[in-house]
Order: C-alpha cells, then sequence, then structure tokens
C-alpha cells in the first residue's frame, strides 16, 4: 500500500499528544489521524463520522466510531472522558462552532483545534485589491459549489476563546512548509492555525447550569 | 452447491429444564421440558474463543444457512453472510442458531404437545420475553461448553436478543452486533403488532387458540398479520422502486376487486406462504414477547441498564427504516456511551427499510467481518498471555 498523503497539522497533533492518551478525533475521516496515534502514541482513540464510507473504513481498520455529525455527537459522553477531542481543519463547517468548543472542553480534559486561517495575506490582499472572497479566486472549490462553511481567522478565534475565557494553552502557526516561529508567527503568514485549549467556555457552562454527572 | 455455501446442514435439539427442573419464566410461570431446535456451522476451536451466536427474527428459525436437502429451492435465511469467506466465515468461525422458545419451527412452543395433557398447549403456553429466550438459549450455549461467545448477532428481535445477552449475561458475551432494532419496542410498533394479533383473533378458525386438531386453521387471520408485517418491512422508497404502481396482469385496469397491482400480489403471495410455515398462536407469542421489551423498565434509564455492559458493540441502524428508525438505535448507541462502552455505530443509507438488514449484503458483511476481525485478535491475544 502506499503511504497516505498526510496533513501537516496531523504532524503537530502527534507532537502535541502524550502516549497512552485518550483521544476522540471529531470527523475522523478515512480514521487516518487515529490509527497514527494509535501506532506512534498507543493512544486509545475513538472517532465520529458523518460519512458512511469514512465509518467503514474506520471499522476495517480496527477502530471505534461512531456515524453522526458533531453538532449532536458530543452530549452522550462523560465530562472529562477523554484526553483529548480534536477538531483538525472541520470548525468552518460546523453548525454551532462556539458549542462544539465548549462540548469538546466538557468532554475533554484539552481541546486541539486547527483550521485554515482567513486572514492570510493572500486572502487579504485578494479581498482588498479584487473585491472577491479569497476562494473566488484562488483554486479549489468556488463559494456556491462547497458545502456551507464559515471563515475563521486566527484573530478571530482567539477573541472568541479570550471572550470565553476559554486557556489557549499553545498555539501553533503553520504553512506550506511547516511551523511558523519568531517574527514570521502571525497571521498574515499562517495558512493554518492550530490551538491546544483547556478550561471551559463561560457563555455555555452559564447555559448548562450547574455540573451535570449523568447523561 | 455454489460456493461460499455450507452445504448440507442438519436441525438438531437440545431437550432441558425436564420437571421438577423447569425454567422458570419472567412472569414467574415455569416451563419444562424445553426443546431447542438449533444448527451449527464451522468448528469450535481449541480454546472455544470463536463461538458465534445468531439470533432470529420473528418469523425466522434455526436454518440460517446452507440447506437441509439437495433438493431444497431455497438456503438458510441468511445464508447471504453465513459460510465460508462470508462475514461470519464458517472457515474462521463457529455459528450457531437456535429457535426461540414460543415458536414453531423446532423449539418448544404452543402447537407443541404439553407432556402434562398430551395435546398441544395452544393458548396454556405461559407467555414468553425476549429475557426468557434469552436465558433458553443460555442453557443451550451452556450444553455446548461456551464460556464466551465471540457475538451475539441479530436484526429486529434479533438484535434486541442481542441487547439481552450484553446486559443479562455482560461476562459471557464479548461483542454484541445489534441490527436495525431497539432497546425498547415503540408504541408504533406495538400498535402494528396488536392489529396483526387482531386478524388472527378475529378469524373464526383461531378459536380461542385451540385449533391444532381442527381441519381448519386460522389461515386468514395469520396472513392478513404477515401482509401488514410486510408493508412495515418496505419503505415508501422501495416500494415505488420495487413495484411502482404496475398492474401484476396487463396494462389495463380491471375494474374488479380480484389482485390487480403488483404489490397487492407480493403481499398476497408473502401472506399465502407464511401460513405454510408458520403457526398462528406462535406469531401471537412472539409478538407479545417484542411487545413487553424495554431494557430501561425497572431501571429509570437505558445507561443504568447497561452499567454492567462489557461487551464491544457494533450498532447498525438504516435509514428508511421506519419500523425500527435509526433514533432508536442512537438511543442505544448514547446510553452505551454514557458507561464508555467501545460502540461503533453506523447508519446505512438503504432505500430497502427495515428489510435493509437482510439486503444490504455487501455493506454489512463489510462492517461485520471487518469488526469481528478485530474482536477475535484481540480475544486470541487475551488467550495467549493468559
Amino acid at each position: 500500500m502506499t503511504p497516505a498523503p498526510t496533513r501537516a497539522d496531523f504532524d503537530v497533533i502527534l507532537d502535541i499528544v502524550p502516549t497512552r492518551a485518550k483521544v476522540l478525533d471529531l470527523g475522523c475521516g478515512d480514521g487516518e489521524l487515529l490509527i497514527r496515534l494509535a501506532e506512534q502514541k498507543s493512544a486509545i482513540g475513538r472517532g465520529i463520522e458523518l460519512s458512511e464510507l469514512g465509518v467503514r473504513q474506520c471499522v476495517a481498520r480496527g477502530l471505534s466510531v461512531r456515524q453522526g455529525n458533531i453538532d449532536e455527537g458530543l452530549g452522550d459522553y462523560p465530562d472529562a472522558s477523554f484526553d483529548y477531542v480534536i477538531l483538525s481543519q472541520t470548525l468552518p463547517y460546523v453548525d454551532d462552532p462556539r458549542a462544539v468548543l465548549c462540548e469538546m472542553l466538557r468532554v475533554g480534559k484539552h481541546a486541539i483545534v486547527s483550521f485554515p486561517n482567513m486572514a492570510h495575506w493572500r486572502a487579504r490582499l485578494c479581498l482588498l485589491l479584487t473585491g472577491k472572497l479569497p476562494d473566488d479566486v484562488f483554486p479549489g472549490p468556488r463559494w456556491y459549489e462547497s458545502p456551507r462553511a464559515r471563515p475563521v481567522s486566527i484573530e478571530g478565534f482567539l477573541s472568541l476563546c479570550a471572550r470565553e475565557g476559554i486557556v489557549v494553552a499553545q498555539s501553533i502557526f503553520l504553512n506550506g512548509s511547516g511551523q511558523l516561529h519568531g517574527i514570521l508567527k502571525n497571521s498574515l503568514w499562517a495558512t493554518t492555525g492550530l490551538f491546544v485549549l483547556r478550561g471551559t467556555c463561560t457563555t455555555c457552562a452559564a447555559e448548562r447550569g450547574p455540573a451535570r454527572h449523568e447523561s | 452447491m455454489a460456493p461460499g455455501s455450507v452445504g448440507i446442514v442438519q436441525t438438531q435439539y437440545y431437550t432441558f429444564a425436564e420437571p421438577p427442573h423447569e425454567l422458570e419464566l419472567e412472569s414467574g410461570e415455569l416451563l419444562g421440558p424445553i426443546t431447542l431446535a438449533y444448527e451449527t456451522y464451522g468448528q469450535l476451536n481449541e480454546d472455544k474463543s470463536n463461538a458465534i451466536l445468531i439470533c432470529h427474527a420473528l418469523s425466522g428459525d434455526a436454518h440460517v444457512a446452507g440447506y437441509h436437502s439437495p433438493d431444497d429451492k431455497k438456503p438458510g435465511w441468511w445464508d447471504d453472510c453465513v459460510g465460508p469467506g462470508k462475514a461470519f466465515d464458517t472457515d474462521k468461525y463457529f455459528v450457531i442458531c437456535s429457535n426461540v422458545i414460543g415458536g414453531c419451527k423446532g423449539s418448544t412452543g404452543p402447537s407443541s404437545i404439553n407432556p402434562k395433557t398430551n395435546k398441544p398447549y395452544g393458548l396454556s403456553f405461559p407467555v414468553v420475553t425476549i429475557a426468557d429466550m434469552v436465558n433458553a438459549q443460555r442453557h443451550l450455549i451452556d450444553y455446548l461448553g461456551i464460556e464466551q461467545l465471540l457475538t451475539v448477532v441479530g436484526g429486529s428481535m434479533g438484535g434486541m436478543q442481542a441487547l439481552q445477552w450484553a446486559v443479562a449475561y455482560p461476562d459471557r458475551v464479548r461483542s454484541a452486533i445489534p441490527l436495525a432494532t431497539t432497546a425498547r419496542l415503540s408504541p408504533q410498533s406495538i400498535a402494528l403488532n396488536e392489529v396483526g394479533r387482531q386478524a388472527i383473533y378475529k378469524d373464526v378458525h383461531w378459536n380461542g387458540g385451540d385449533y391444532y386438531d381442527s381441519e381448519f386453521r386460522p389461515h386468514a387471520g395469520l396472513s392478513l398479520a404477515r401482509m401488514i408485517g410486510h408493508i412495515t418491512f418496505l419503505s415508501d422508497t422501495s416500494m415505488h422502486e420495487k413495484f411502482g404502481r404496475k398492474l401484476q396482469y396487463g396494462d389495463k385496469y380491471g375494474y374488479h376487486f380480484k389482485t390487480e397491482f403488483a404489490v397487492e400480489s407480493y403481499l398476497q403471495y408473502h401472506g399465502d406462504n407464511f401460513i405454510r410455515r408458520f403457526d398462528a398462536n406462535s406469531y401471537l407469542y412472539i409478538t407479545k414477547a417484542m411487545d413487553y421489551f424495554d431494557l430501561a423498565n425497572g431501571y429509570g434509564s437505558l445507561a443504568r441498564r447497561f452499567a454492567n455492559v462489557k461487551a464491544k458493540f457494533l450498532v447498525i441502524s438504516f435509514k428508511s427504516d421506519w419500523l425500527f428508525p435509526s433514533y432508536q438505535s442512537k438511543e442505544i448507541v448514547s446510553a452505551l456511551m454514557a458507561n464508555g462502552v467501545d460502540v461503533t455505530y453506523c447508519d446505512i443509507d438503504s432505500p430497502y427499510g427495515h428489510d435493509a438488514f437482510l439486503l444490504e449484503v455487501d455493506r454489512l458483511t463489510d462492517l461485520m467481518r471487518d469488526f469481528l476481525k478485530n474482536v477475535f485478535v484481540k480475544a486470541e491475544r487475551e488467550l495467549v498471555s493468559l
């Protein structure tokens, strides 16, 4: 078998997750990340995946995956039942991002979130100079032919975390050639932002009321 | 014989619960002696770690795969999934299936002779539940010398039995595969069962369940019950695909009340067929057992009931199944997840309604074969390390 192409954020996630951690991957696709976590980190992995094909591929690889959508799928897991809950590149596609983040932090002791950064300089310049949204200019599906997705920027994401009292334990900026450091670690240069989060989201915690013990 | 067939098989019988050691039923009544009809396929391995129990649905029997004689037209009811190289690979696994108590396919049921009266039980047969069916199966598994089943699998009422196994005998089930099923029968399903039963009660030949000595049987009632059943097994989409508005004979309306549409003919065919192979009283008893099935009953919630579950689960539902809709499987998944049980869930996008668990062979085979392989590898590893 030819090795599957790896996503840059997978390598970073593999570095972050400690050995034998219990991990939940939201939108786990064909299970690539969970398999690598199991093989390289002896992680105990579970997944939630929307597509039937993805679920079948995961089962073929010996993974335990639940078919469902992320927005409704997290409610059944008890509090702090995972060490890490991962949302890799899927944040723009969830119905209620804040609620999902909140649930990730309830179910997991940590959350790892990565997403394509819409505040990359090329995107900014594109909107400024052409008046068109970046997906109208760059290759790939156009805004009118891809599934509903909301653009997320690193700045916007971090200000949400600040407002909600979510602790950003680690932030990693990536572009095509790898991690950005020093002066280059700036939203202008980052195509992907990846964040390790802790704590609880104040708005959702208030809505949820006192801690629940049983689902 | 087609490749992948288990070939010619024979039904076997196991009798237990001889008085005074009758089986105590959930209702408190005693039943004995009890005979279970069962079939097995493949070989039990040395450490007895490769045994799979298949539980049948409402009208099923112990004859899952293969043929009883070379002249048989049809193989067993799940031949697509049981045999060499199939989902339940009989080259690797030892597969068992037994007819439920209350049934009419060789196991003790209302049409069996009551040894106390030397007459068929009829309605004097005690009401049995899914838990009783599983308890009886457990005696068979004991008799076969199997400590732990690799998996218990079944669709519809078979899935209820798989769930019951996992809660009643948590140490004896390594994994469970409930398909197109529910942890508590919904009022809609109870309603449909009741209509089927009413069709039988209202048949004059039913005679309060006492018809075994009569030359007439409640065939009209039973076949009507089966026709209703068949509607619930299909979906709007599958009816469009299978029949549309097609006429069975010719292409012009006859302006009469004879069988005309293809869908009518299909239902009548299945109704007529059913009376040849099924007993009306068994239909009453088995549908009643399904009606009583509610795993949460007495536990406050399904999650509490699943607290002792040790088995790994593969739960499968079908999007167009309106008899056991996906939400009912999701309820099972949620309650298992709340207990940290290792669950895989797949909601197969099939147009075939409830029947999909018998028709979506390829997709089911992928899922069940891969899931089982993983459970089996783990079981072997654990046994080696003991």
